[in-house]
């Protein structure tokens, strides 16, 4: 499999992403899903910056990437397809005719009208339910910010309080 | 304890978990000179959170550089947009004690000095090889 995440972090690019996964997965590119950032050119450079050399970077609008993602996906080395947000997600894999299978939640982080469910997952009801509808859908949805981390299935992830 | 109010630069220094902290806790003790720097941890913050506390912590604290861990870490990310508008305050990736240290003990404002505090870290980057074994 050309693309071995799908993941949803509200950060990004970073450390997690470069270091945590990039490493012990060997990836080589990342496409990271975002309107806004597909739309501006400084937010790339920023992005891009740190990112090492070896490793690609695309900037995809949502609609752009799913014309796209079959050549993600038959690409002979091993990449990361990354949103911002969970709406994000959920609009790549309903545009894709569910071709995504697995989805990670890496990071959805503190901000207000959000309840911990866990150290790195906050949510608000809205998004709560955007994950069960992936869920309904057919896609395996669980929590796990980094590969040494035990991935926590979305009902768990659900029931958490934010430990 | 450190000092509650310093004359000369000052940065903030933002990092994952306790790495700022913990920096500047090592100032403190080597060089009485914490109160330069401002912690702030990216702990459980969203990316808009975190550039909201850098930019609150450069503001509150009048720093005039942003010290950040790693280069792609989302620390730098927000450091790099939440001084976007301002003018005089540099990020400077790659944090390590001696960069600090020549920092707060320099006492510069200019532009240069943060290129210079971040050329004095980088120098003391040295490997003791180990001695081959026979």
């Amino acid at each position: 499999m050309a693309v071995a995440l799908y993941r949803i972090d509200d950060r990004l690019i970073h450390g997690q992403v470069i270091v945590g996964w990039g490493q012990p997965l060997s990836l080589s590119f990342i496409v990271l899903v975002d309107d806004a950032v597909a739309a501006s050119d400084w937010e790339q450079d920023l992005y891009r910056a740190g990112v090492p050399p070896e490793m690609e970077v695309t900037f995809e609008s949502v609609a752009s990437a799913v014309s796209k993602m079959a050549s993600y996906e038959s690409r002979a080395d091993k990449g990361i397809v990354l949103t911002g947000d969970i709406d994000t997600m959920l609009r790549l894999v309903e545009a894709t005719a569910h071709a995504i299978h697995h989805v990670n939640l890496g990071g959805i982080h503190h901000r207000a009208g959000r309840a911990p469910r866990l150290r790195y997952v906050f949510l608000a009801p809205d998004e709560e339910a955007a994950l069960r509808t992936l869920s309904d859908a057919g896609v395996v949805v669980c929590a796990q910010d980094v590969p040494a981390a035990t991935p926590v299935p979305l009902t768990a992830v659900l029931a958490g309080s934010g430990a | 304890m450190m000092t509650s109010s310093i004359d000369g630069p000052r940065a903030v220094i933002a990092g994952h978990g306790d790495v700022a902290a913990g920096f500047v806790s090592a100032v403190q003790q080597i060089a009485g000179l914490g109160a330069v720097f401002r912690a702030v941890s990216n702990a459980s913050l969203d990316a808009a959170s975190i550039e909201a506390a850098i930019a609150r912590a450069i503001s509150e604290h009048r720093a005039t550089i942003v010290f950040t861990d790693l280069p792609a870490g989302s620390c730098t990310i927000a450091a790099r947009k939440a001084t976007r508008g301002l003018t005089g305050v540099s990020v400077v990736t790659g944090v390590n004690l001696p960069m600090l240290l020549d920092f707060a003990l320099k006492g510069g404002v200019a532009p240069d000095d943060a290129a210079q505090s971040a050329a004095k870290g980088r120098d003391a980057i040295i490997v003791h090889a180990a001695p081959e074994v026979r």
